[in-house]
């Protein structure tokens, strides 16, 4: 075990843990933000998407040890009241059926239009394709992202 | 209307007298679950009006959805019929998801796309019955006639004066007022919410990452536990060493539990009773322990390998004696005098439901009580069996639904239930059961592997004289016997063969329809090749034949909405119209009550087949929420597409050889298609929409891909099976 320091959410955060730790196990299981989601483990599916410094990261292959003190940003902290531009389109295009990607499909897209903030469909289908989502709602993902790529 | 079960006058008055002897139950309405009007006040009192309504003295009111959400949105549209006839402003609606109670609520389950099927009356009936009462305590104090007392939008309007109240002005007395026997319904036309586009009730707690799912569950003292289970179907437990994984941090114990059942119901569907267990503190060291157990386990039964699964079924349909299903007319003789035959073959493999959220359930068993919360798709159904295996009565096993990330069938099996909930009264403490995805992919419970083999007669019109079809399936047929072209045809013949199996198997999303749609829509498609016409028009033959002068008496679907679907989806796509570099294909099922045809448009692109639009009309009867609707519909249509390309679960020696999503393929983002939904406006009452769509989707895929390439697609997952004749004969 060991003492971290972390940056989470704007705020300072201490956890005692073992240093191989996931972010996403650090952030579930000790910080009690469980919005961050397990899909996979082998950062396969994209569930547990956070940022790391404004980067899209995959928490559950990312121990903590190499978080040392980079912002991260969970789905709990990306804006104060679900009004971040992504956020307001997932809404507007009623976007989850199940809801358990979402967390993950939108901070990949948050980070994603942060970098490129005006991309083409074609950029847009390859940057989401590492989210899965089993419910098979993309198609409302893609127009969502349009959506709040006019309005940032 | 009569009351029905749920709605009952015993239950009515058990809430009504309680109500009216002052039970009011607190509630923080802003952990509620809707984006409800935030500029409200906070209620101070509520009532409640029947099992589903209760209303706040300001005006406020929850709606319970009683059924499981797994994201059919079920949460939105079932107290939105019951707001309807409430006639109750949509914002002022908080909803919550019920629990388990078999009292209150008829067939808590989300299944076979029939929560709103058969839920339709019965909601209906909540909110009319709820009105009607909320009149009558206006009428009492305004001294006027029922018939006076109007509503809308949670007001009650007195037609002689104008005067208006709340509804919460007079939920008290409309609570202990006798209930109606028979309240008058709505007319369609007078609808004001249902058909309309409404969003998702948890979608603002989804988009922020809101605690909602089984996972997201924790309780103070709980331990985490996680499971081994045999490597292989056909393998039990031969010995295990947990030392080392006993002395890491964290670690409680490590033991085996044994869950199997005595007489087992459906749902109690499992292949690995006997479990290790790793109960510690925080999930990382559980799994990590997990990994340091060392297990033994020896082979009882055969050990199975897909390409044996493969030589079974091709056995099945050439060489076993099948179970004729259905019989009309005579079909050896009509094949023989045909002009043409066209005779073609079909597989498909098992299939893992992998739901998002893997399998997990929290249990706290002590003597006298057992508590689940989770996801769970059949929450009655596993409270059987929990009162079962601990010895307890129905009130002392209760379970909270949680939202379901995901469902596809896989949750209506509460193994995992089981399992929490023996483990849990083993160590004696609150337990949360997590299942990695490994475990979750390779526990079974699988869409079955299938195969069908289709022979078609044409005269030398060009009319289908004759149609047979055997099918089997490990374990069962996928054949509907009195489906579609059954009805259609003087000569036909189903059979189905079963094989036996050591893999266990479930329902997945549109069971046996996930396969034979594809099936007999490509078929279909290459006998209307063979008869020159249209594929479109083909079909609308058999039809018109279905409806003038239908064959036998069992058809089990209406040809006219068939057709209708048919005609709608020729008329949206512009079909016949030459449109360069596009290939089309077409499709009609019937499945859950609902029509469905699609017409699917693939271009190449670098000298690959790209999907690049689904065409889809719907008939569902009445469209309870369209925006939840559309989304169902494409949900199914990219889930039908992407397993019949994609995915596949494959067995070495009793072993699945995918565990995780790098190597089980899903479709990605980038695979998925435009898509686009129409709706046949009628006024019949509505039926299943969580499955429909996916099925057919698969046969007008297949169609497009062959005028794509001209490469016919009999073998599932398109992108990985040999489509060659000869592995199909031999
Ligand atoms: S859980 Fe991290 S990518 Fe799947
Ligand atoms: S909404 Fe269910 S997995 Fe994406």
């Amino acid at each position: 075990m060991a003492v971290f320091n972390l940056n989470v959410n704007g705020k300072k955060r201490k956890v005692d843990v073992d240093p191989d730790t996931p972010m996403l196990w650090v952030l579930r299981d000790h910080l009690n933000l469980v919005g961050t989601k397990f899909g996979c483990g082998i950062a396969q599916c994209g569930a547990c998407t956070i940022h790391a410094d404004g980067n899209a990261i995959r928490s559950c292959s990312t121990p903590i040890s190499a978080v040392g003190d980079m912002e991260i940003v969970t789905i709990e902290g990306l804006s104060p009241n679900g009004n971040h531009p992504v956020q307001e389109a997932w809404i507007e295009h009623d976007v989850p059926q199940c809801g358990y990607c979402q967390a993950g499909q939108i901070m990949n897209a948050a980070a994603f239009l942060k970098k490129n903030p005006n991309p083409s469909k074609e950029e847009i289908t390859s940057a989401m394709s590492g989210n899965i989502c089993r419910c098979g709602t993309y198609t409302r993902i893609n127009a969502a992202i349009q959506t709040a790529s006019k309005k940032s | 209307m009569k009351l029905n079960k749920g709605m009952n006058r015993r239950n009515f008055l058990k809430v009504s007298a309680a109500s009216g002897t002052g039970l009011v139950i607190g509630f923080n309405w802003l952990a509620g679950c809707t984006p409800t009007n935030p500029e409200m006040s906070v209620p101070k009192s509520w009532t409640d009006i029947n099992a589903y309504i209760k209303v706040a003295d300001n005006g406020l009111v929850t709606i319970f959805s009683p059924n499981p959400e797994i994201g059919q949105n079920i949460k939105t549209a079932m107290p939105l019929i019951v707001a309807e006839e409430l006639d109750v402003d949509w914002k002022k609606v908080i909803v919550e998801q019920a629990d388990l109670n078999t009292i209150k609520y008829n067939r808590q389950v989300a299944g076979g796309s029939q929560s709103i099927r058969a839920s339709w009356d019965g909601l209906r009936q909540a909110g009319a019955t709820a009105k009607h009462m909320l009149r009558q305590a206006a009428a009492n104090q305004w001294k006027i006639d029922i018939s006076e007392v109007n509503t809308e939008g949670g007001e009650l309007i007195n037609a002689k004066t104008g005067d208006k109240l709340d509804y919460g002005d007079v939920a008290v007395a409309a609570a202990s007022l006798p209930i109606p026997e028979d309240v008058k319904l709505k007319d369609v036309k007078d609808f004001k919410l249902i058909g309309t586009h409404v969003k998702n009730v948890d979608g603002e707690k989804i988009i922020t990452g809101q605690p909602l799912f089984g996972i997201d569950y924790n309780r103070e003292g709980q331990v985490i536990a996680m499971l081994i289970h045999a490597p292989a179907f056909g393998m039990k437990l031969k010995s295990y060493d947990a030392e080392a994984a006993k002395a890491m941090p964290g670690v409680d114990d490590v033991f085996v539990v044994d869950t199997s059942l005595e007489e087992p119901q459906w749902s109690d569907v499992n292949a690995f009773n006997e479990l290790i267990v790793i109960t510690g503190q925080t999930t990382w060291q559980v799994m990590k322990a997990k990994k340091a157990v060392n297990a033994e386990w020896e082979a009882v039964t055969p050990l199975e390998n897909s390409d044996e699964h493969f030589a079974k079924l091709l056995d099945g349909v050439e060489r076993q004696k099948g179970r004729v299903l259905r019989e009309d007319g005579n079909i050896d003789a009509a094949l023989q005098g045909a002009a043409k035959v066209v005779e073609k073959t079909y597989t498909a493999p098992f299939l893992a439901h992998n739901t998002m959220e893997p399998m997990n359930f929290f249990a706290h068993v002590t003597p006298d009580k057992a508590e689940l919360v989770g996801p769970i798709q059949t929450p009655e159904s596993l409270r059987g069996t929990i009162m079962k295996v601990l010895g307890m009565n129905e009130d002392q096993v209760t379970i909270a639904m949680t939202r379901m990330g995901g469902g596809f069938g896989r949750r209506l099996y509460g193994n995992f239930g089981l399992e929490a909930t023996l483990i849990s009264k083993k160590v004696g403490k609150p337990v949360k059961l997590i299942y990695t995805r490994e475990d979750d992919m390779t526990q079974g419970t699988y869409r079955p592997a299938y195969r069908v083999k289709y022979t078609a007669g044409l005269d030398e019109n060009n009319n289908l004289v004759a149609f047979k079809a055997k099918a089997a399936g490990i374990p069962g047929s996928p054949l509907f016997p009195d489906r579609f072209p059954a009805g259609t045809v003087d000569n036909y013949k189903g059979e189905g063969v079963n094989i036996d199996t050591n893999i266990s198997t479930g329902a997945w999303r549109a069971p046996r329809s996930n396969f034979i749609a594809g099936a007999e829509q490509s078929f279909i498609d290459e006998v209307a090749e063979a008869s020159g016409k249209d594929p479109i028009d083909f079909r609308l033959e058999l039809f018109d034949r279905a409806i003038n002068n239908p064959v036998g008496e069992n058809n089990d679907y209406d040809a006219a909405r068939y057709a209708g679907v048919l005609k709608l989806v020729k008329e949206k796509a512009n079909w016949g119209q030459d449109m360069p570099g596009v290939s089309r294909g077409v499709a009609a099922y019937y499945c859950h009550n609902s029509y469905v045809a699609q017409v699917v448009d693939v271009v190449m692109k670098n000298n690959e087949p790209v999907v690049q639009k689904v065409w889809c009309a719907v008939d569902c009867g009445i469209v309870v929420n369209k925006e939840g609707a559309i989304n169902q519909i494409e949900g199914g249509i990219i889930d039908g597409i992407g397993h019949a390309m994609y995915s596949q679960l494959t067995f070495k020696d009793g072993k699945p050889e995918q565990e995780n999503f790098h190597q089980y393929d899903l479709i990605r983002n980038v695979q998925t298609p435009e898509i686009e939904a129409f709706f046949v406006e009628n006024d019949i009452h509505p039926t299943g929409l969580g499955e429909p769509s996916l099925p057919p989707v698969i046969g007008a895929l297949a169609n497009a891909l062959y005028k794509a390439t001209g490469t016919r697609f009999y073998n599932q997952p398109f992108t990985k099976a040999k489509q060659a004749d000869e592995i199909l004969v031999g």
